[in-house]
């Protein structure tokens, strides 16, 4: 068992070519299935992952474990619950469920085979994105191989648990991300997020108790219950538990993804994994985890990825793919290039966001053009705030929100520069 | 009830309320648009912002939705905080970002809850410089504009037409900042109930098109408190007037009936007040231009000479009226004016609803109905506004559904997504209702059929009740399905009507709802017009009395009120009748058939320009008053009746107090509106609003100097903008109105808690109060039918746009009346040779031909039925024949409707 401390690549090769059935059983595949069906109650595996420690990985970290024990006990059990797999993966600059479900689709299938027996759920999900061709070609070759096997489908190994998974691709928005309005869109209704409460683990998919959870995190559980909660949690360098795929995108030299500890100092993931900036380009910020958090500086290298000293910083740890600033990119445009994003992607549901975000990007637009005038960096932080958490009815605007109100913050001046200049400048970069 | 805290000071609110609704429940002014007191909670305008503090300490607090965040005793609050203000101030401001303002040309103007709200936050000030984003506009019929700039995206519109009203064919579309809210083309809106749109709509996307044509802002027009008279459920209206003309019809909230909807008959039928067939001067046959005086000797002559005067009543006009006519020929000389069919039905339903002993529920009752049965009626056809009630009568499982889940009921869209879990509702009707689309079970058949089959239900659900023999066993097993759900009911409602024309199916849903065991088990029948309940009560002959009495030559003059009768009789009749009568005299408000043989025409005001009083459906006496002065010399029936000198009545509420005493269940009718006779002394209430404009220049193209205001010395109200309106009922407000809310949503001043029923309470008299005892079973059960080869039975069946006498009378409803074409089985229209669009021959059983029309199929009309409008006056001759027979008819020769009578 080589790559105990990289469970969820171990089976990835550098030459991309990807996992069969095979390979996935011959570095311990459908092992953590095989205990849970045969050997564990599902409140059990509920503990399991609660001890792990895991949080999901789909950029708010919330206890997996706690998730799934939220599900109604006392609820008629004859009726359908629903697990789903979050693989919308539409955030800007973040790509990590698309290598997990390319290069290693059986690891994604064991985790829901198991998150299903935990919660007991009788139909999963997969709500892909709409663009990975070549993730929903290889799920589908993957969930043949593991019904053929009897992994999947009635009496799974034989015990009484029995599961459907269905891949379903996404006609393509990045707010389907967002859990409830991909309930909405799954049961083929527009995708406008819904109200919370009620929580989708008591009234989800066509009302009935629905856990979602995203790709990575379940990809997870499998090496929990195979390798066992000890054992998981030796692997992190920091508070948060496991390992977690870190990425880099930007003018770095080795742009990319890699298993790295929880905890792991962000200085180590830019300098040493992706080989520091290129060759005439300095560091001057990064977002930390994904488009929809905040800059930190070079100043907050030594930050260590956990959730907590993330936030410390004042950013979040999102989905843990960072987007790079350079010097000689102009901070004011990156920031219009995400904002014309975020509106454009808006569900068109509530108020700030839907009439906020435009008025955002008007605003980025004619500060680059020269019409700025210096009151519109005062609008534009009025609206930061007017879109912020709470204010809006799901967290597309305040994420979109991060990394202006901190390009605000920290880079003032290249705004005031383009206001005071008067004159159409479109320069830098 | 949970003590809060809103802004220091403490107040007692509903527990399980949210808190927009709390606070707009006490009074409190707080700004919303997505929100729908009917409709639940949506969270998407995020206008409703306010601060909530953890506790005692919290001196932050956190801005929360007041529409989305529960009532919790001892919370605290604050709706003027500083933060909250600004972020709603904010949010209009982001709202505004691309309103085209065009509030001068908009006629939203001056009652739109946009521009109230938008003074409410006091944003003032436009900071965007932005361009404003642009949208096609759609043409969606007679009756609604489309500007869908204005839309502020508060998802009001589609989730009362797709959701609570269950149309198909308006949505969302597009997303981001371009939302649209449209139909995938252009094209009338289909749903019966759109004309909600222009309430529902806090903007000017959705407007009244029927009022664009003679616009007028609210502020101008003259109203006063009304009853629709389009069917018999008597929603609540306010009409508005200018200029002698009436312009509009928009919904006035009542606790009980209608709420804040109204169906599209009743919202866009009132263009019969304004048509070209109005009867406009009295007229004298023979003679050329006759006044008022020598119509009024002339009637006056023709009583005093007379051999014997009869009178025959109307089901469309007021108590009052025919009480006025019953007086002046005497109880033995007046007649109900009603087809015999109709007649014996009206009387039996009197009989059950008086004396049967269960409850007729308000459309609020039905509402929360747990199961209901119809027997025999296309409701949202024969009383569109109960089917809306009906609708939301199924979601009651829902509702329970999330109550145990811990879901508050105004969470719509939450309870929503629990799916369809729907209260059962069985439909038993001639062919496919537009309310299958939410029923648990449907059941097609002959009128007989569905008597027999609601006669099996009762047996199932008591053995002592009669029992059908020879049912199908498919029959017999839904009979047991629908007892079964019936029986676990607690407030089981069974609903039935005329629209069979068959006492036998009236007669088994009195005994499915005497044999239901629940305790709050109701019965409702739809009736054919605004006053049938209370004309049948009136206990008048039948028609054919009439007819003999002049034919037998027993009177020789009569009397005909507000009735044509050619929707009553065959022709062949009602000419011989008119024939042999010596003198005619005939008071209406349109010209009709019987107006063209009358002798003598008195022209009517109508409801808009007269007071009376209406029983419902549910027996509830309302009042409605004029809300403008009748043109001289119309006036209303009831005064031409009275004006004559024997009569004893010189006002109107002494006419009604008299019809009162006359009958024991009417004397309740007294009450029907609420106590005026101070206000009728002292100062009145105004019709106009404060800001009515052009008072004393209005008329100045006909006389420069101002004419003082018309006298109403009949009701409370003056024709005026003097008078008092502090202190007046609720009820009793011509206009919804208060400071700071220019919109109809100012409704929630005048609630005692939002959606509930008004301050001082709802109007209305309940004649009926059910007895303990039942009646006995009915035992009178009909053969099945069989068709019989070669003959067809003629199916009368409502349509919401074509069969009513008046709004046929409209001109935007003639765009929506349905095709002129007959139905049939699919297998008879093979029988016959005949597809769909194909002419037929319509010949009565002796094979004399009748009319030609093309044919439609429906799959769900049962063989040997032929199925055609109720009421259309191209059908009148099929009308009165039990049976026809049919011959594919020449295609080359084009279909007419001609009849050669
Ligand atoms: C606008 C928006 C987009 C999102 N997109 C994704 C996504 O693509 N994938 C994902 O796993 N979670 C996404 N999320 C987070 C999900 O709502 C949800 O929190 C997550 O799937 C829960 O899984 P986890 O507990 O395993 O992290 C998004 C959230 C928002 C507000
Ligand atoms: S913040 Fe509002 S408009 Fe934006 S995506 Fe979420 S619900 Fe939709
Ligand atoms: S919708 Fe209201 S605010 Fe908008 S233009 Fe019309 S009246 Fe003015
Ligand atoms: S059209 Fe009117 S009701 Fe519909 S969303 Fe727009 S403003 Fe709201
Ligand atoms: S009324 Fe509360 S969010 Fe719209």
């Amino acid at each position: 068992m080589e790559n105990m401390d990289k469970p969820l690549t171990k089976n990835i090769r550098p030459d991309r070519v990807f996992a069969t059935l095979a390979d996935y059983e011959s570095t311990g595949g459908y092992q953590g299935l095989r205990k849970a069906v045969t050997q564990l109650q599902p409140k059990d595996v509920q503990q399991w992952v609660k001890d792990a420690g895991l949080r999901g990985r789909g950029g708010a970290g919330f206890g997996t474990g706690l998730k799934w024990s939220m599900v109604p006990v006392d609820d008629d059990s004859s009726q359908t619950r629903y697990l789903i797999a979050n693989a919308d993966e539409m955030e800007p600059g973040t790509f990590k469920d698309r290598l997990l479900m390319e290069q290693d689709p059986h690891q994604l299938i064991e985790g829901i085979i198991i998150a299903a027996y935990a919660v007991q759920a009788s139909i999963a999900y997969i709500f892909l994105r709409s663009e990975y061709h070549l993730a929903a070609l290889r799920l589908e070759t993957a969930l043949r191989g593991a019904r053929a096997k009897g992994y999947l489908g009635e009496h799974i190994l034989n015990s009484e648990f029995s599961l459907e998974i269905h891949l379903h691709t996404s006609a393509g928005r990045y707010i389907c991300g967002e859990e409830t309005a991909l309930l909405n869109a799954l049961e083929g209704k527009r995708a406008t997020p819904r109200a919370k409460p009620p929580f989708a683990v008591v009234s989800g998919l066509w009302g009935r108790p629905t856990v979602i959870n995203n790709v990575e995190t379940l990809c997870n559980v499998p090496h929990i219950l195979n390798y066992g909660v000890e054992w998981y949690r030796g692997l992190s360098m920091g508070a948060d538990q496991g390992t977690k795929l870190f990425g880099a995108s930007g003018r770095i030299k080795h742009p990319g993804l890699w298993e790295l500890p929880m905890g792991v100092p962000i200085r180590e993931i830019i300098e040493e994994h992706a080989g520091g900036m290129q060759d005439g380009y300095k560091l001057r910020g990064f977002l930390p985890g994904g488009a929809s958090t905040d800059f930190l500086l070079p100043e907050h290298l030594d930050v260590v990825m956990d959730y907590e000293a993330v936030a410390k910083a004042g950013s979040r740890m999102g989905t843990g793919t960072m987007i790079i600033l350079d010097d000689r990119t102009c901070p004011v445009q990156m920031v219009l290039n995400l904002e014309q994003f975020f509106a454009q992607e808006s569900c068109g549901w509530c108020t700030p966001c839907r009439d906020g975000l435009p008025w955002t990007v008007t605003l980025l637009k004619d500060i680059i053009a020269g019409r700025g005038r210096l009151e519109d960096l005062d609008i534009l932080s009025g609206l930061t705030r007017m879109l912020g958490p709470g204010n809006t009815f799901c967290a597309l605007a305040p994420g979109a929100m991060e990394p202006l109100q901190s390009a605000l913050k920290y880079f003032r001046k290249d705004f005031e520069r383009y206001i005071a200049e008067d004159n159409a400048v479109v320069e830098s970069a | 009830m949970a003590r809060i805290e809103i802004d220091g000071q403490s107040y007692d609110v509903q527990d399980g309320d949210n808190l927009l609704s709390s606070c707009l429940s006490l009074g409190l002014d707080l700004p919303y648009f997505c929100w729908h007191p009917a409709m639940g909670s949506a969270g998407a305008c995020r206008q409703c912002a306010i601060i909530q503090y953890k506790d005692a300490e919290d001196q932050r607090g956190r801005l929360v939705m007041a529409c989305m965040t529960p009532v919790k005793e001892a919370m605290r609050i604050s709706i003027d905080a500083e933060q909250a203000r600004q972020f709603r101030s904010d949010n209009i401001e982001l709202l505004m970002t691309n309103h085209p303002h065009d509030c001068p040309v908009c006629e939203e103007g001056g009652e739109c809850h946009l521009q109230d709200m938008t003074v409410m936050t006091g944003h003032t000030f436009r900071r965007y410089r932005g361009r404003k984003r642009t949208h096609n506009n759609q043409n969606l019929g007679p009756f609604i504009n489309h500007e869908m700039n204005r839309c502020i995206a508060c998802y009001r519109c589609v989730r009362f037409y797709d959701e609570y009203a269950g149309g198909k064919d308006l949505q969302v579309l597009g997303m981001h900042n371009n939302v649209y809210f449209g139909r995938f083309e252009d094209g009338a809106l289909e749903n019966e109930f759109s004309g909600n749109l222009v309430e529902v709509c806090p903007t000017g996307v959705f407007t009244d098109k029927t009022f664009s044509a003679r616009y007028t802002r609210k502020w101008d027009l003259q109203t006063a408190p009304s009853i629709c008279i389009h069917c018999s459920l008597g929603c609540n209206t306010a009409p508005g007037e200018r200029y002698g003309e009436l312009r509009r019809i928009i919904n006035r909230y009542h606790g009980e009936i209608n709420g804040y909807f109204l169906c599209d008959r009743g919202r866009f039928g009132y263009g019969f007040v304004n048509s070209q067939k109005r009867i406009v001067m009295p007229g004298i046959k023979g003679q050329t231009e006759t006044t008022a005086e020598i119509a009024e000797n002339h009637f006056r002559n023709l009583l005093k000479y007379a051999k014997s005067v009869i009178g025959i009543g109307s089901p469309r006009a007021s108590l009052e009226a025919n009480f006025a006519l019953r007086s002046l020929v005497g109880e033995a000389n007046f007649f109900l004016g009603l087809e015999d069919a109709e007649h014996t039905l009206l009387n039996a339903i009197v009989e059950i609803l008086f004396n049967g002993g269960i409850r007729s529920p308000s459309l609020r009752e039905t509402e929360q109905a747990d199961a209901v049965l119809i027997m025999g009626e296309d409701v949202t056809h024969s009383a569109p506004r109960l089917a809306l009630s009906l609708r939301q009568a199924v979601r009651n499982a829902s509702f329970d559904m999330a109550h145990k889940m811990h879901i508050p009921l105004w969470q719509d869209a939450a309870i929503r997504q629990l799916g369809p879990i729907r209260s059962p509702l069985f439909i038993a009707s001639i062919c496919s209702t537009r309310l299958d689309d939410v029923a648990t079970g449907t059941y097609q058949g002959s009128p007989d059929d569905i008597a027999r089959f609601g006669f099996a239900i009762a047996h199932c659900l008591d053995e002592s009740a009669a029992e059908p023999v020879d049912l199908s066993e498919d029959e017999k097993s839904l009979a047991r399905s629908i007892a079964k759900a019936l029986k676990q009911a607690q407030r089981p409602l069974i609903v039935s009507g005329t629209s069979c024309l068959s006492v036998a199916v009236i007669q088994a849903a009195y005994n499915v709802a005497k044999a239901l065991p629940a305790q709050d088990k109701q019965l409702t029948f739809t009736l054919p017009e605004c006053n049938s309940l209370g004309l049948a009560i009136m206990n008048g002959r039948p028609l054919q009395q009439a007819f003999d009495s002049i034919n037998d030559g027993l009177a020789d003059t009569v009397v005909i009120l507000e009735n044509d009768l050619y929707r009553r009789a065959s022709h062949q009749s009602v000419d011989g009748f008119l024939e042999k009568a010596a003198h005619v005299v005939v008071i209406d408000n349109l010209e009709n058939q019987t107006v063209g043989r009358a002798e003598l025409v008195l022209p009517a005001a109508t409801f808009a320009e007269s007071e009376g009083t209406l029983v419902n459906n549910e027996g509830r006496a309302q009042r409605y008053f004029p809300v403008y002065p009748a043109a001289d010399p119309i006036r209303g029936s009831w005064q031409w009746l009275t004006r004559l000198e024997n009569s004893q009545w010189r006002h109107h509420h002494a006419l009604t107090a008299a019809c009162a005493s006359a009958f024991p269940y009417l004397a309740a009718i007294v009450h029907a509106a609420p106590q005026t006779d101070n206000i009728i002394k002292g100062s009145k209430i105004p019709r106009q609003p404060h800001r009515y404009s052009g008072r004393t220049a209005m008329h100045a193209n006909i006389k420069v100097s101002e004419p003082g205001q018309p006298q109403d010395m009949e009701t409370p109200f003056a024709f005026s903008m003097e008078g008092a309106m502090a202190h007046v009922q609720p009820a009793l407000l011509p206009v919804i109105w208060a400071p700071g809310w220019n919109s109809n949503q100012a409704i929630n001043k005048f609630q005692q808690e939002t959606g509930g029923h008004l301050r001082d309470g709802d109007a209305g008299a309940r004649l009926i109060k059910p007895s303990g005892s039942h009646l006995p079973w009915f035992g009178h059960i009909p053969p099945a039918f069989e068709p019989e080869p070669g003959l067809w039975r003629i199916m009368s069946l409502p349509h919401i746009f074509g069969s009513e006498e008046l709004s046929l009378q409209s001109t935007p409803l003639a765009e929506r009346l349905p095709d002129l074409c007959v139905l049939l089985n699919p297998q008879d229209a093979e029988s016959l040779g005949v597809d769909p669009g194909d002419p037929i021959e319509i010949c009565d059983p002796a094979r004399n031909f009748l009319l030609k029309f093309p044919v439609n199929i429906e799959k769900t009309l049962p063989r040997g039925l032929l199925g055609i409008t109720a009421g259309r006056p191209e059908f009148q001759p099929l009308k009165f024949l039990d049976q026809v027979t049919l011959n594919k008819a020449n295609p080359e020769q084009q279909p007419n409707s001609e009849a050669p009578l």
